[in-house]
């Protein structure tokens, strides 16, 4: 009997990362998936690291369906919220109900002071990362609140949902932003004993991550840091001896959060971030 | 495979309540048990002490379990005590991992300063002090292991919200907090986690008395269970007037595995969202 047996998870940003992990390890405590991504670059990120793509997004439905679980996955982007909410309607009809919710996809551009960030680099990040989330939940709340069986909204901040960080002032606002949705939401939808949450991770090794123009963002000085002089700055960020986490950690906390074990926990901060915010 | 197959957890307040829920969900999950518990009353308690009946019966049900346990009576006020049981059971069953620093108490409530001496004092003694003692006892055995660990420290509500006329709870639940935060840190370069658990209002004998039915329900003369329950409901966001042991088991549980293996310097509430009251 898997933890989240015969529950149907929404899960934004699902086609690689933490967002594919999540349906993942979801899937192989029993949940059935309903996946959407952009699948697409983004041209104001795509100088930070490449998008997500079809073919990613395929190879998620891949893993889901060696599983044995049903998946049902779309390309939709999570600033829209016609499409995101045609995508999830969809894949209710098909899977017959949403239990979970994900509300993972996000971006992370950074490097910029404060006063440099350009109008579209910060609404860029504040439409996908804030916005998105905040359609996420607008999406599956009817569904949550129709079908009468509880529910659990994960959404997914970060440590700088918790604390400052130079230079990344859009992606901070934003991740903070999330933290202030999650308080709200948890205090309105408890009546429907809807629990909603956030995870908040260190660095996770994810292309979002790993990548020249983000170790640059740590070591300046150095023309092109490799991911050996990454991980060394990385690790001194943490209190653990540990430069970043894996995609599973986050989604061993997403499955606790989601499952019945943690059917009272509801308004929490779930910092997975190895000491980084206690430092 | 449990979730933490082959490990070792030390509980303390093992013989009855949240830490035999503790020491039977971990065992289920594959753990052997090191139990501790004082099994005396400490005066100006409002509930009858845990007993050696109920210490067994913790015991009866691990080894249902076909786990091993290791129980002794210790006060965790008693340094040597307590280091003695402990030391006992690592002999026996061999290694050390995962720590429930659980054993606490509540007592009589008071204004700040009606509060007397021994009140003020037997609840930092036990409450606060007896989870430095815990966590002191543990942590040579934790870093000789050289596998890490994980010490989960239980905190309350009142670790993070002040309540009236319990200044003496509130404190030391708060230094609980301190505590974790300090060793966090301390312990990081050794692998050792350590985080804090925040529970609500839990069935259990502790909170199930008299005297906490008058702190939430203080207008009534005789308050009862069903006084209590629409009380201790009004302080919480979901609509249940308290939780399981079960409950704050599973958390434990979480982060005593490996699944929370990067998760440390955390304090993790269950507590059907009270603190966003």
């Amino acid at each position: 009997m898997g933890r989240v047996e015969g529950k149907v998870a929404f899960i934004t940003g699902a086609a690689r990362g933490q967002g594919r992990s999540h349906a993942i390890r979801l899937a192989q405590e029993g949940a059935d998936i309903i996946a959407v991504d952009i699948a697409e670059g983004i041209p104001s990120i795509e100088r930070y690291y490449p998008g997500a793509t079809e073919e990613d997004l395929a190879e998620t439905v891949r893993q889901i369906e060696a599983l044995d679980r049903r998946i049902v996955a779309t390309k939709a982007d999570v600033r829209d919220y016609d499409a995101l909410k045609a995508a999830l309607d969809d894949g209710v009809a098909q899977l017959g109900h949403v239990d979970i919710v994900s509300a993972n996809a996000g971006v992370f551009a950074f490097g910029d002071k404060t006063q440099e960030v350009t109008e579209q680099d910060w609404q860029d990040v504040i439409d996908i990362n804030e916005t998105g989330v905040w359609h996420t939940c607008k999406a599956v709340i009817p569904h949550l609140i129709d079908q009468g069986t509880g529910g659990s909204l994960i959404l997914t901040s970060s440590t700088a949902g918790l604390k400052g960080t130079p230079n990344v002032a859009a992606y901070t606002a934003s991740k903070h932003a999330v933290v202030g949705i999650m308080r709200t939401l948890a205090l309105e939808l408890a009546q429907y004993s809807v629990r909603v949450n956030t995870v908040h991770p260190t660095g996770v090794a994810t292309d979002m991550i790993l990548n020249e123009a983000a170790w640059k963002l740590f070591l300046p000085d150095v023309a092109h840091p490799t991911r050996e002089q990454a991980a060394e700055v990385f690790a001194s960020t943490n209190a653990l001896p540990i430069p970043w986490v894996d995609p599973v950690d986050i989604s061993n906390a997403v499955l606790f959060l989601a499952s019945d074990e943690a059917r009272y926990v509801t308004g929490t901060e779930l910092k997975i971030d190895a000491g980084y915010t206690i430092k | 495979m449990g979730r933490v197959e082959g490990k070792v957890a030390f509980i303390t307040g093992a013989a009855r309540g949240q830490g035999r829920s503790h020491a039977i969900r971990l065992a289920q999950e594959g753990a052997d048990i090191i139990a501790v518990d004082l099994l005396e009353a400490i005066p100006g308690a409002p509930y009858a002490a845990a007993t050696q009946e109920d210490l067994d019966e913790t015991v009866r049900q691990v080894e249902a379990l076909d786990r091993r346990i290791v129980a002794s009576k210790a006060d965790v006020r008693d340094y040597e005590g307590l280091k003695k049981a402990l030391d006992d059971g690592v002999a026996e069953l061999g290694r050390l991992d995962i720590v429930s620093a659980n054993a606490g108490i509540s007592t009589q409530m008071a204004p700040t300063d009606e509060l007397t001496e021994d009140m003020w004092q037997n609840m930092i003694d036990t409450n606060l002090t007896g989870v430095w003692h815990t966590a002191k006892a543990a942590i040579p055995h934790l870093k000789a292991g050289g596998r890490g660990g994980a010490i989960i420290l239980t905190s309350s509500e009142a670790g993070i919200k002040g309540y009236a006329n319990i200044a003496h709870y509130v404190s030391a639940k708060h230094g609980v907090v301190g505590l974790m935060r300090t060793l966090a840190i301390e312990l990081a370069p050794d692998m050792i986690r350590v985080n804090s658990i925040h529970p609500t209002q839990v069935d259990t004998d502790m909170i199930m008395n008299e005297a906490t039915y008058r702190l939430f329900a203080p207008n009534l003369e005789n308050p009862t269970r069903e006084d209590f329950a629409p009380a201790s409901q009004a302080t919480n966001t979901l609509p249940i007037p308290w939780v399981e042991a079960v409950d704050i088991s599973n958390a434990v549980l979480f982060l005593a595995s490996d699944e929370a293996r990067y998760v440390t310097g955390v304090p993790l509430p269950v507590d059907a969202g009270c603190f966003l009251k």
